[in-house]
């Protein structure tokens, strides 16, 4: 470990809910860093806890036991504005049903999260330009997500996860809703972001897609059961699939 | 998120659907509308009585003829003249709080000059009415003592008789106008006191009586329709008026329990008294309209709690891509205050227009002031404030989490 603080960090984290007197954990005891500039999936099958680890991950939600650190923060510490702020600044979520709001165009909502950062619309929509052109979507930049394809809306929502600069980029399934040659397009579009040093971390129950990434946390139950990085000469392989 | 970018989501939301913003609004402007519509009427009407107090002149008292018993029957007020010259003179000579007095005859007739004629009140009277009436000439003179004595055949023009008999370079002074036939020369044009009271031609008390209404005179060459009284100061009113009671008494020989036969008024307190009464109706409208406004603003709540739970995953999406909690309240309280401002701006409008259209066909005189407006406008803001927090508090309520899974 370099002597700064890994980007994330878990340490112990447990998640229990508890509904109508009924405690159900869904996370127990995980522990694992990631570093910047990783690239990271997080697999196993539905209910493993793979989308309440992403929850904390993103400061959607707080863990009930250990702790979840951000940049060497306790995110515990953080009051929900600041988590709040903090995921506009510093998460970039992609979302399995792509989760564009119907009633704004693409470059709207690529740039929506800049209005939760303070930030004047002329700026706003001049990034929300870049960060479409990033994913060659700016020739749509105009048109309402029902007017896009499945893999067209995506890219879009990577362009919005984008546009702040985020520290790291939290994509659930990803490829989930896609068919399995636009699916590898977006893989693709991640590898490449991966590539400019952008920190991914990925939700996945597919095999195929978490093999394309450097590093693969499995989950079983709630509980880690492996966290794999293969070797150095792997991701070469992956990268021309 | 700033108030700005609060009002631009807003707006975007509402724009999307049209009709529904508009029925949801439309309590406000019914409200907002009926509010400026009650003030601009009362205020109206206000104004033309206070128009009217003005008119008569300040410290007035006004001396009509009373009940008249006939044979043991009793007459309608004013059926008989009972009111003379002389006692005009009396109250002039016997009290010393009258400043000034005239008896007047009046009557209607067509005043004719040249090619145009109008249909006008003539009034008899002496060059007293216009002291106790603080009314100033425009051009010209009063009637001189001559012409008062002599039945002089002159005449002074209300500022409307001047205006339809005459074009407007025309000097009217020593014209020659023509009242039943009777040639008479335009000596003075009053000053403009307003539409009610500027349509009158004033002819020389003796002048009236010998040419146009002294015919049929009821009783005496002497009697007159009323007298008006001017008082000096403000506080002997009261005890001029009982004067003035007694001296008539006395001077009618009316018998001690027996009912005057006239009557003293207060013209202005009259009025003045009708004008709160006017006040009263008008607030109570108003109260009565502000219902229509909670009506419109509950209306307002449950759409917009319908439409938060609508819009429960936008508002998980706003969440998860970084809007604070209060950037979702402010978010759907500018929504409320938008469509409760919106909703304002056209009921302002449609009361302005409805109010205009009420004078025009009613002949209602109606005032808008800015003060109803920005009162009405005042109340849509704080409706919306009222009712766009619950739904506007729920929505920033919700789990980002929970928000996102639903459909």
């Amino acid at each position: 470990m370099t002597a700064s603080p890994p980007l994330i960090s878990l340490q112990s984290v447990g998640r229990t809910y508890r509904t109508d007197g009924v405690a159900v954990t869904a996370v127990r005891n995980v522990s694992f860093d990631i570093a910047q500039g990783e690239i990271v999936a997080v697999m196993g099958p539905s209910g493993s806890g793979k989308s309440t680890l992403m929850n904390m991950i993103g400061l959607l939600d707080l863990p009930s036991e250990g702790a979840v650190y951000l940049e060497g923060a306790d995110v515990a510490d953080l009051s929900e504005d600041r988590r709040s702020s903090l995921r506009a600044r510093s998460i970039g979520f992609v979302f399995q049903s792509y989760n564009l709001l119907a009633r704004h165009d693409a470059i709207e909502n690529v740039a929506l999260p800049l209005v939760y950062c303070g930030i004047g619309r002329r700026e706003r929509l001049a990034r929300a330009e870049a960060s479409l052109q990033a994913v060659g979507m700016l020739h749509r930049a105009h048109h309402f997500p029902r007017q896009l394809s499945g893999g067209e809306q995506q890219r879009v929502a990577i362009a919005r996860a984008l546009i702040a600069s985020p520290l790291i980029v939290l994509a659930d399934e990803p490829t989930g809703a896609l068919d399995s040659r636009t699916g590898a397009e977006i893989l693709a579009l991640f590898a490449a972001l991966n590539r400019t040093g952008q920190t991914i971390v990925m939700i996945t129950h597919d095999p195929g897609i978490a093999a394309q990434c450097r590093r693969t946390i499995h989950l079983h139950d709630g509980e880690l059961v492996a966290d794999e990085t293969p070797a150095p000469a792997l991701p070469k392989r992956s990268a021309a699939p | 998120m700033t108030m700005l970018q609060g009002f631009q989501i807003a707006l975007h939301a509402l724009r999307l659907n049209p009709l529904r913003s508009f029925l949801t609004m439309l309590g406000i402007v019914i409200g907002v509308a009926s509010i400026v519509t009650v003030f601009a009427i009362g205020s109206g009407a206000q104004l033309r009585l206070q128009e009217q107090i003005r008119s008569i002149g300040a410290n007035v008292l006004m001396i009509t003829p009373g009940a008249v018993y006939q044979g043991g029957v009793r007459l309608k007020d004013g059926s008989k003249l009972t009111m003379t010259e002389s006692d005009v003179q009396a109250i002039l000579e016997q009290i010393p709080e009258v400043q000034a007095a005239a008896g007047s005859i009046a009557g209607t007739a067509q005043v004719i000059h040249e090619g145009k004629n109008w249909n006008t009140t003539i009034n008899g009277t002496t060059t007293g009415h216009f002291m106790v009436r603080d009314w100033q000439l425009a051009t010209g003179r009063y009637f001189s003592g001559t012409e008062e004595a002599g039945a002089g055949k002159v005449v002074i023009l209300g500022s409307t008789v001047a205006r339809e008999l005459f074009a407007p370079g025309d000097d009217p002074i020593g014209a020659q106008i023509r009242i039943m036939k009777v040639p008479l020369e335009v000596v003075g044009v009053l000053d403009r006191k307003g539409p009610a009271q500027d349509d009158v031609a004033f002819v020389p008390l003796a002048t009236a009586k010998l040419r146009f209404l002294g015919s049929a005179s009821n009783i005496n060459r002497d009697s007159v329709a009323y007298i008006i009284a001017k008082v000096a100061g403000d506080g002997q009113m009261a005890g001029s008026r009982s004067e003035i009671e007694n001296l008539l008494r006395q001077r009618h020989r009316v018998p001690a329990g027996q009912e005057d036969d006239f009557k003293v008024q207060d013209p202005a307190a009259a009025m003045e008294a009708q004008q709160g009464a006017i006040r009263t109706v008008a607030l109570l409208l108003v109260a009565i309209a502000s219902v229509s406004l909670l009506v419109g603003g509950i209306s307002i709540m449950n759409v917009m709690i319908v439409s938060v739970t609508e819009r429960t995953r936008e508002i998980g999406i706003r969440r998860a891509l970084g809007g604070r909690m209060r950037d979702i309240r402010l978010q759907f309280l500018c929504e409320a205050l938008v469509l409760c401002l919106l909703g304002g701006a056209i009921g302002v409008a449609g009361g302005v227009t409805l109010s205009m259209t009420v004078a025009r066909m009613a002949g209602w005189v109606t005032s808008i002031d800015g003060q109803a407006i920005g009162l009405a406008l005042a109340f849509s803001i704080a409706t919306g404030l009222i009712f766009g927090f619950y739904p506007a508090h729920k929505a920033s309520k919700l789990s980002p989490i929970e928000a996102l899974k639903t459909e």
